[in-house]
């Protein structure tokens, strides 16, 4: 049977992709948001995911306004790393896991999540920093990730409370698969940040701290608080935490807290990584 | 019923909802044809012509030639989209926010490494 045994929650600002693929992660800068990411490298290679479950969201690369899915899931074979503007980063391409995806798909569709499925997308920032994160510069992923892709971008993205739940639909759906697969599952984004406008640059440490620390301790909860406290708080950009409750739903209630990090700032952004284990 | 804006006391922020992604349409389509090579140069070689070939108003072309990031913002563009723009100009995401926050990169990195924008006097438009 196929278990989630770890969740895993990161910031994925493009600007980390850079100072990777440019070898400044050494620099000055960029060294104290690196050292933060080194129990989770050690980490990774001893618990050898088969496969990551990977919630982000695409930042106008793959959709822009003429298709807007709410949740879309890769099942395709592969994905091309995205040209944003500048080229496609220098990263691997990513496989897929169709076997999984389908049937994440067919089980979350019948648990009323009505999941959008694609099969041709390039996955962007969002979706390969977090790798370059976890996994450093090798030659091929060491594992195969199944994108799930979550609008924040258009007004409105899904509520938390949804997130929440969809979390807890995929667990049901990974649960039933039957072959013995090692599944992760990672929520990406956040945490506060804003990127347009004059109150570009806001950053909210105390709301960031009691986020972790709520997703950890009551995330029922805290799946209940409204878009409005995310934008207000932790700035327009940080909405994108949503996607950190689809993580923690699809763990236990009870999870052990293994790893957390907080940095400021990568560019314009407060950087939060977490890992809980899933305790089976 | 209009839609209910809950946001919109916030200062110095506009939420790409639906009015907004509405209005915003063409000129963020735009900015997405930039992630292919051929518009990227298209658009470098003579950048009037080809924003013309895109059925936006003449307001939101102007904002693009002046790459006046709020008030593309103000015209329905959303940062993301807009990123296609400054991106291909050489630009970072945090380029184009001093640029929006009114103050030089310098400035700006310097209080981004002092922790940022702090919230205070911030959530509310009537606290500035």
């Amino acid at each position: 049977m196929a278990r989630i045994t770890a969740g895993v929650a990161s910031s994925h600002v493009p600007a980390i992709g850079v100072a990777v693929d440019l070898g400044k992660t050494e620099d000055e800068y960029w060294a104290p948001l690196f050292r933060g990411y080194e129990f989770t490298k050690q980490w990774i290679v001893e618990e050898k995911p088969d496969v990551v479950l990977l919630v982000y969201n695409d930042h106008a690369s793959a959709f822009g306004l003429d298709m807007i899915p709410t949740f879309a899931i890769g099942c395709g074979e592969n994905f091309k790393p995205a040209d944003e503007g500048w080229g496609a980063r220098p990263v691997p391409e990513v496989q897929g896991c169709p076997d999984l995806a389908w049937h994440i798909m067919q089980s979350v569709i019948q648990d009323d999540f009505d999941l959008t499925v694609v099969n041709e997308m390039d996955v962007d920032h969002g979706l390969t920093v977090p790798l370059s994160l976890m996994f450093g510069q090798p030659e091929e992923w060491p594992c195969k990730v199944i994108p799930l892709a979550v609008n924040v971008v258009v007004y409105p993205p899904p509520s938390g409370q949804r997130c929440y739940n969809l979390g807890k639909a995929l667990r049901r759906a990974v649960d039933s698969f039957d072959e013995d697969f090692n599944v992760q599952i990672w929520g990406t984004g956040g945490m506060s940040h804003q990127l347009q406008g004059p109150r570009a640059g806001l950053i909210n440490k105390k709301w960031d701290k009691e986020f972790f620390d709520r997703l950890v301790n009551e995330p029922d909860e805290l799946a209940a608080m409204p878009h409005i406290d995310y934008l207000r708080e932790a700035g327009s950009e940080g909405v994108e935490l949503v996607m950190w409750l689809v993580m923690r739903g699809a763990l236990n209630r009870d999870v052990k807290e293994l790893h957390r990090f907080y940095h400021v700032p990568a560019s314009n952004t407060a950087v939060g990584h977490l890992i809980l284990e899933n305790n089976l | 019923m209009a839609l209910d804006k809950p946001y919109a006391d916030i200062p110095g922020t506009t939420i790409f909802d639906a009015d907004q992604a509405r209005m915003g349409y063409h000129l963020n389509q735009f900015c997405m044809s930039l992630m292919k090579v051929e518009c990227r140069e298209r658009f470098k070689s003579d950048e009037r012509v080809y924003l013309d070939v895109w059925p936006m108003t003449e307001d939101q072309r102007q904002a693009v030639l002046d790459r006046d990031y709020n008030r593309m913002i103000e015209l329905g563009g959303n940062v993301y989209f807009l990123a296609k723009i400054f991106l291909s100009d050489g630009q970072s995401f945090e380029q184009a926010a001093a640029a929006m926050t009114g103050v030089t990169r310098e400035e700006y990195r310097k209080m981004m490494l002092s922790g940022g924008r702090s919230p205070e006097g911030n959530r509310y438009k009537r606290e500035q």
